[in-house]
């Protein structure tokens, strides 16, 4: 049912939290969703041509580089993973004429039903984000599931119930959980570092959220140095040294 | 936006198609179209032939054509499906109209009736088409209060123009419903043309949707470019929406535009008002604004552009 | 409308095996999990110490090279001419026969005619023990072109090394300064650890002239000039000693910084330690007033001054010429800022910041310890400025004095193994240096070297070199050109068997080394070498062996191909006498074992390398030739002792496996490994986690476990006597003395303490001609050429740019992708450009091993990676200009032979608008066209 579902009190708002102040760009996120996902709720991701002239692929995360205006000249690069963000006000679900995409009451996690898309492809033009992969193998279209089957699977132990891209980056910059409730780590997160939507001028209200890149400084108390001695050696040095040591 | 030929066709098809269905319901009503029992059913075959084939057309780009009929699930949220849905039904007036101009005549009021039915929702099935591009907030070129509007008059306009070359060849004569046929395609083609020149003065005036920095959260680090792309190569969203075609191909584009699609009708049209080979002219103001039409429909894709190409530093 | 189906309970796979990841060297856990017989998925082993659950993006891309079409299928005998890339697939037997009737006709007559030598190598304790056993010298892997300058400087000065054997201790660190690294081996780890940092909010500071990967989260990003690191890590120390930010009591007690300098120029001496009679180092007592020896406890050794010996002459403490050196103006922040590229006033606060969080923010453990000479210390209190260093540093020829800076620099604040500082890696810290020279010149009775092959020389009597002081190794390593050549010059290898003949080269034996491009420095010049013919039509290179998994450029140059299984298809260990997985916590390693059946005619190198020994008879591996005394490398890990009680694996040993480290072999083992999740370690006590190189408790237990021999304190070099020895024998000194034309060289370079000179290559080439330095970068998602065959990777990095500075690109008039020509002194490549701010100005870089030759690893031949992909390499070159004497020395660093990738200069040429849109040089296709057997 492409109408949006009425927002539940108490629903949960399952998404993810990305750090720009640590993510080192890696792809390592990028690559295990594809491992996980290309026989998950969306298998397959295919890939065309891979060998060949042209290598392309269905991918559901991918990883941009930016730069910054940075201090004196020198950009400062910012790493910045793109996924579907599960919007609140997510287009891509309401223009779909087939039902096939839908955003779930329970816990707002956006999905596609790929038994009954019909591959027209407008939900993707719908997404600002560019969140949607086709695949043009099966002729439907495809994107991130917040591995839905991961985080509710009840094979898995609890504490692996995670996306795979949370639970396989190596620099802890990303971060799952439920946006709805102000206690949860991530919404902590969000509050505490000043979490922002993506194009939040478009109104689609994205439940991921980026943290933007922080800088930690270190403050110094100014030293006085002793006038220095004859041999270059300052004042400070032979003080220091004219202490009486122990061996 | 990557022009699609299956799209473009749907589109134009579409409007010449119900475009003539609606301006058939209201000549009838005003008794300008000829008496015989086979103009109606012949003139309504035309232009259900022209909105079916634009349809069979749109869905050529589908992944999965067996699934088509999913389309009409979902009319109370989707353009889309509502597009099918009223297409399907504008079938059943348009149909009563036939029937009923053969069996009763063109004057009786049953026909009146359907041919007006018929008419408004002919014209609502343009609506719906243009709306499923001016719903999509990320394409501002399509999501502003021109698309619709547009639609509906290039939809008169080229009804008007399959009218007129329709009676043209039907009566062979300036006179009557060939007359005021054209002369409304001279009035549309200039009112057309002038709204899709103020359209594109519109959106080259527009500001972008957003910018890399709202698009990546980085405002407040100054000015964002893009550094490197996830893949070297192009993808899916680049394919489908990075589209980018160059200020003056496009420039070039709309002169030819506004010559074939409009200009060069809207004189056939007068010469035929004028009695000057209606027969040829009326017919051959359609054709031309058919492929003006089509090149305007292709530059109405190629124009627009995605916000989600901002993410690979493309101009949006 | 149809349920959309989703599965709450299905299970991953119905199989999961635990093994060691190999589609990089950082040795991470994962978790193979199997669908009926087929990989489903790849992730984080989350008990392993390495990588705690994370997987990076090459290791979750494993699954696509286990399928990849590059596999090699069957083993392959040239049939065309060498290069051409025409095989024959042969049949195991046939191959090993081939390679065994080559090798035995070697061993007879002259073993060192053998030149074995491996690259991206997890099994060197094994590889190198067969080269020692067959009996040449001419073994090494890639420790020379890689990062020996790291490895060397650490180990002599303090017993452990960036490179491998220590690691940031990421918990209580509150500064960490990172020297040239953009991924470095400990790939995940050190991912995990930034992390940390800035989960605690500690500040990172990336030295680097390019501003990507760990520099773009650095919280201060300082763009260096490429190879002017020891000029600023030494007015960093000038300012520190200025401000007298110095930690003598960590001196004193830790390091040789009060030990007596001989001071007696132009004697044979001069420049070594007083010693009393039985050979301990003396220090001058201030508390006595007279000498004593210098690790004498309740002293006050002096550390500056100018004290008499009793034989009447003169000495000084080693802090005293350190301090004089470094407090000169030449190495003031002013003196230094153009030339590095960075602001006085940046290097002060610097500084500030250095002495700040060390001397007024150190961090201290409540946990008593008890040092060498049996104090006890109630708390461990350490300096928590951390410091990583790679091969920014180590791929210059400056590098091994500029790492001896950095551990110099660690000293001198007191930051080395203490809590919130740079900390040892077990099994090390390790005696400096570490073991006795390297062998070589003597065989035993049984045909094989009397001792490692690798060694570490301490004298110049240690030296491989004939009496003339030439080479006797091919490479060229432990010569007077590479006196701590301690990794061999794997980079000369192939020019110098061309340059030697069959005389002194018969067989080049390649394992898991892409030798024929992207480890060669010149690629154009190393094929043709390798093709290259004597006047009598025969290969200038005898016989080239090449064992490789996939079709990569160099197998098209062998004769016999060995082809390797994957990673996922073999047993193997990651052995503490390799590199192990060991941490700061403790000493850890781990195996691998098969997770699926070859579907092809494949074998793990490791049992055909014992095969070949056992059919051989290699003394260790066989009884007699044709008698083997392993069956394959997994009984060799369980049974094979190295010295009574210690083998491959540590873990599990003894009878009854309960033991770690020294301990009967346990038949059981590899099962035991397996049902620990392929992995074994063993978590220091608290007391032993710190100052381990006088920690008594550790150095005892590490000492019972195998890990070290001795177990007296590891005291840190500060001032380096075994450099300032073979600087001696420059000096016309001693026995063995470097050969005229090397004199002066030797002399300026084996310096005891670090000195910072430019580039040698710079200094032998215009730089007006050629002003730019040129670099390349690891990319995090790509591991050298191991990954351009996988389908997932390579599109991420299907071709690569080179990085040009805005102002740069502006004033030479160039846009996003513009095709430039890049000249160097050696050669001229074409590529496409992108324009980025983030980089030093005077720094052009490129993704490293992107380019591949068209062709090779079954990709397409006009796949991006050929036409469009580019390697720096072809501008590069292994030898320096000829010198003054015609002789052309290696490009190497002057001290450990490290290869010299980074000192490269070039200039940009932009090309015409109309050029051709492709990569050059273009080297004809390699494709490999086998015929036989298989087919
Ligand atoms: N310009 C430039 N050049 C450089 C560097 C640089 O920084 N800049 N870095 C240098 C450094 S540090 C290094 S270490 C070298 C690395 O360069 P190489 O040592 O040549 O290493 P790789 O390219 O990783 O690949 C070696 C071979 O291992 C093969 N291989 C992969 N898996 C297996 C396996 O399981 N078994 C077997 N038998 N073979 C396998 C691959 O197919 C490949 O042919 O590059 C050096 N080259
Ligand atoms: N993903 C991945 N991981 C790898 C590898 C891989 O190919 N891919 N290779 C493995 C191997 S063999 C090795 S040796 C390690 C090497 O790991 P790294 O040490 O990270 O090697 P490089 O990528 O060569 O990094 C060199 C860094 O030093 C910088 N640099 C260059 N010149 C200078 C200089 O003069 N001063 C300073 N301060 N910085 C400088 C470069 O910009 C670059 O960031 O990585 C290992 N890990
Ligand atoms: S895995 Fe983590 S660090 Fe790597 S790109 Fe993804 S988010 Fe960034
Ligand atoms: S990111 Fe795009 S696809 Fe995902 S919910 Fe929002 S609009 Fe839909
Ligand atoms: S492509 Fe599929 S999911 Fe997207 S709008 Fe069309 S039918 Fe719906
Ligand atoms: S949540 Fe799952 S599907 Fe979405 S990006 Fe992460 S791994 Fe991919
Ligand atoms: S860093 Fe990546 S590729 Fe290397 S071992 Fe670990 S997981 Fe495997
Ligand atoms: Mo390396």
């Amino acid at each position: 049912m492409t109408s949006l579902p009425q927002s539940q009190p108490g629903a949960r708002r399952l998404g993810l939290v990305i750090d720009l102040d640590t993510c080192v760009g890696c792809h390592a996120c990028a690559v295990n969703c594809k491992e996980w996902n290309t026989e998950g709720h969306h298998a397959p991701l295919p890939d065309y041509d891979p060998h060949g002239a042209d290598p392309d692929g269905v991918w559901f995360n991918r990883i941009h580089s930016y730069e910054a205006e940075g201090s004196g000249g020198c950009g400062k690069t910012v790493n910045f993973p793109r996924s579907c963000l599960h919007c609140e006000n997510p287009l891509c679900v309401t223009v779909c004429p087939t039902g096939a995409s839908y955003k779930r009451a329970e816990d707002g996690i956006v999905l596609v039903n790929t038994d009954i898309c019909i591959g027209c492809k407008l939900c993707s033009w719908a997404c600002p984000y560019g969140a949607r992969e086709f695949d043009e193998h099966d002729g439907v279209m495809k994107k991130c599931t917040l591995c839905i089957d991961r985080i509710y699977n009840e094979s898995l132990p609890e504490a692996e119930r995670e996306p795979a891209c949370v639970a396989t980056c190596p620099s802890r910059a990303r971060h799952f959980g439920d946006l709805a409730d102000p206690e949860s780590r991530v919404s902590k997160l969000v509050a505490e570092r000043g979490g922002v939507d993506l194009m939040a001028e478009l109104g689609y209200r994205p439940t991921n959220k980026y943290l933007p890149p922080r800088q930690t400084r270190i403050e110094t108390r100014p030293v006085e140095m002793p006038a220095s001695a004859p041999g270059g050696l300052g004042g400070a040095l032979l003080a220091l040294v004219d202490k009486v040591l122990s061996r | 936006m990557t022009p699609a030929s299956s799209v473009l066709l749907l589109t134009t098809l579409t409007g010449f198609g119900y475009g003539l269905l609606a301006w058939l319901g209201i000549f009838c009503a005003a008794g300008a179209l000829p008496e015989s029992p086979w103009f109606g059913p012949v003139a309504v075959v035309i232009a259900l032939g022209f909105a079916g084939a634009g349809l069979v057309a749109s869905t050529l780009h589908l992944g999965r054509k067996e699934r088509a009929w999913r389309a009409f699930s979902q009319w109370r949220s989707s353009w889309l499906s509502r597009e099918g849905v009223a297409a399907v039904a504008t079938n059943l007036p348009a149909l009563g109209f036939a029937v009923s101009w053969a069996a009763l005549g063109a004057g009786a009021n049953l026909t009146v009736a359907f041919g007006l039915v018929a008419a408004a929702m002919a014209l609502g099935t343009v609506f719906c088409t243009a709306m499923i591009y001016a719903c999509l907030k990320p394409i501002r070129q399509w999501h502003n209060r021109f698309t619709a509007p547009l639609y509906l008059v290039f939809a008169a306009f080229s009804g008007a123009a399959l009218l007129a070359a329709l009676l043209g060849v039907w009566t062979g004569a300036a006179a009557g419903g060939t007359a005021g046929a054209s002369a409304l395609v001279v009035v549309f083609a200039i009112g057309a043309g002038v709204a899709k020149a103020a359209y594109w003065r519109f959106i080259d005036a527009q500001g972008p949707l957003a910018t890399l920095a709202s698009a990546t959260g980085l405002g407040s680090f100054g000015t964002v470019r893009a550094l490197d792309r996830p893949h070297f190569t192009e993808n899916y969203v680049l394919r489908e929406m990075g589209y980018q075609i160059a200020r003056r191909h496009a420039a070039r584009l709309r002169r030819i535009v506004l010559v074939l699609a409009f200009a060069a009708p809207a004189v056939l049209a007068a010469l035929a008002l004028a009695g000057a080979m209606p027969a040829v002219a009326a017919p051959l103001a359609a054709l031309l604004a058919g492929i003006g039409l089509f090149a305007e429909r292709w530059l109405f894709f190629a124009e627009a552009t995605h916000v989600s190409a901002i993410y690979y530093g493309r101009a949006v | 409308m149809p349920e959309d189906r989703i599965a709450y309970h299905a299970p991953v796979g119905d199989e999961v095996a635990h093994t060691t990841c190999y589609m990089c060297a950082c040795r991470c856990g994962i978790k193979v999990h199997l669908k009926d017989g087929k990989l489903r998925y790849i992730e984080g082993n989350r008990d392993h110490p390495i990588n705690r659950g994370v997987l990076c993006a090459k290791g979750s891309a494993g699954i696509m090279s286990v399928t990849s079409p590059a596999r090699l299928r069957a083993p392959l005998k040239r049939v065309g001419p060498r290069g051409a890339g025409e095989f024959e697939e042969i049949g195991w037997d046939e191959a090993m026969a081939i390679a065994t009737a080559r090798l035995a006709g070697i061993r007879a007559s002259d073993p060192h005619r053998l030149a074995f030598f491996t690259g991206r190598d997890q099994s060197q304790s094994l590889t190198g023990h067969f080269a020692r056993m067959f009996g040449t010298m001419n073994f090494a892997a890639h420790g020379g072109f890689c990062s020996v300058n790291m490895a060397a400087a650490g180990l002599y000065s303090v017993g452990g090394a960036f490179w491998e054997f220590g690691e940031p201790d990421w918990n209580h660190a509150k500064l960490f300064l990172l020297f040239g690294v953009a991924e470095d081996h400990d790939s995940n780890p050190i991912k995990l650890g930034l992390a940390k940092l800035k989960e605690r909010g500690a500040k990172i500071v990336s030295v680097n002239p390019v501003r990507t990967g760990y520099s773009a989260i650095a919280d201060e990003f300082v763009g260096i000039t490429p190879g002017t690191d020891g000029l600023f890590i030494m007015a960093l120390i000038h300012c520190l000693l200025a401000e007298g930010a110095v930690d003598t009591a960590f001196l004193v007690r830790y390091t040789n910084a009060h030990h007596l300098v001989i001071d007696v120029p132009g004697e044979a001496d001069h420049g070594l330690f007083a010693r009393d009679a039985e050979g301990a180092a003396l220090a001058f007592d201030r508390k006595a007033g007279a000498l004593a020896r210098a690790d004498a406890t309740g002293t006050d050794p002096a550390l500056l001054g100018t004290f008499t010996l009793p034989d009447g002459r003169r000495a000084r403490p080693s802090f005293a010429l350190l301090a004089e050196r470094y407090a000169a103006a030449e190495y003031a922040p002013e003196a230094v800022e153009a030339r590095c590229g960075i602001a006085a006033t940046t290097i002060r606060r610097l500084a500030a910041e250095i002495a700040e969080i060390a001397f007024r923010q150190p961090v201290t453990i409540e946990q008593a310890w008890t040092d060498t000479d049996g104090r006890r210390h109630e708390t461990m209190t350490g300096r928590p400025v951390a410091m990583h260093a790679m091969r920014g540093i180590s791929a210059h020829s400056n590098g091994f004095h500029t790492c001896r800076a950095l551990h110099v620099l660690q000293m001198l604040i007191g930051a080395v193994d203490t809590p919130g500082s740079w900390r040892y890696k077990s099994p090390h810290p390790k005696p400096i240096p570490p073991g006795p020279g390297p062998a070589g010149r003597a065989h035993d009775g049984r045909g094989a070297l009397t001792g490692n092959v690798l060694g570490f020389p301490t004298s110049p009597e240690d030296l491989l070199v004939d009496d003339a002081g030439e080479p006797l190794r091919l490479d060229r390593a432990f010569s007077w050109e590479a006196p701590l050549g301690i990794h061999g010059m794997m980079h000369m290898a192939i020019a110098e068997a061309h340059a030697a003949g069959r005389a002194r080269v018969d067989t080049l034996f390649l394992y898991m080394a892409n030798m024929a491009w992207n480890s060669a420095m010149n690629p154009g010049e190393t094929t043709r070498m390798l093709t290259d013919r004597d006047a009598d039509g025969e290969y200038r290179i005898p016989f080239v062996i090449v064992a490789d998994a996939f079709e990569s450029e160099t197998v098209a140059y062998a004769d016999l191909v060995l082809p390797d299984t994957t990673y996922l298809e073999r047993y193997d260990c990651i052995s503490l006498l390799d590199r192990p997985i060991g941490s700061a916590h403790g000493p850890a390693d781990a195996i691998r074992v098969p997770v699926l059946k070859p579907d092809r005619d494949v074998r793990p190198f490791q049992d055909v390398l014992i095969d070949l020994a056992g059919r051989l008879g290699l003394p260790d591996f066989a009884e007699a030739p044709g008698k083997p005394l392993y069956s394959s490398y997994a009984d060799y890990m369980v049974r094979h002792q190295r010295k009574p009680g210690v083998g491959p694996l540590a873990g599990f040993r003894g009878a009854d496996g309960t033991v770690f480290g020294r301990g009967e072999p346990n038949p059981e083992q590899i099962s035991r490994y397996i049902a620990n999740k392929g992995f074994a370690r063993y978590d220091l006590p608290l007391e032993q986690l710190y100052y381990k190189h006088a920690n008594r408790a550790y150095l005892t237990g590490a000492k019972e476990m195998g890990l070290i021999d001795d177990d007296s304190q590891i005291v840190l070099n500060l001032y380096s006597e075994h450099l300032q020895k073979f600087r001696l024998a420059a000096e016309g000194h001693g026995a063995v003395r470097p050969p005229e034309r090397l004199r002066a060289r030797v002399a300026r370079f084996m310096d005891p303490l670090p000195i910072w000179y430019e580039p040698i290559e710079q200094t032998m080439t215009d730089m007006k001609q050629f002003p730019l330095h040129a670099i390349t970068q690891r990319p995090m998602s790509m591991y050298h050429s191991w990954g351009s065959h996988n389908a997932w990777l390579r599109q991420i990095h299907s071709e690569n740019r080179l990085y040009v500075h805005r102002d740069l690109a502006a004033a030479q008039g160039l846009e996003d992708d513009d095709w430039v020509e890049v000249v160097s002194r050696t050669g001229r490549l074409k590529c496409q450009i992108r324009i980025m701010d983030g980089v030093n100005p005077h720094t052009v870089w490129t993704w490293n091993a992107i380019g591949r030759r068209s062709g090779a690893v079954a990709l397409a031949q006009d796949a991006p990676e050929a036409v469009r992909g580019f390697l720096l390499n072809h501008v590069i070159s292994e030898y320096l200009p000829a010198g003054d004497d015609g002789a052309r020395l290696s490009n190497s660093d002057p001290v450990t032979g490290q290869a010299a990738w980074f000192d490269l200069t070039v200039r940009l040429e932009p090309c015409e608008p109309e050029t051709i849109a492709e990569t050059q040089p273009r080297m004809a296709p390699v494709a490999l066209t086998t015929k036989g057997a298989g087919q």
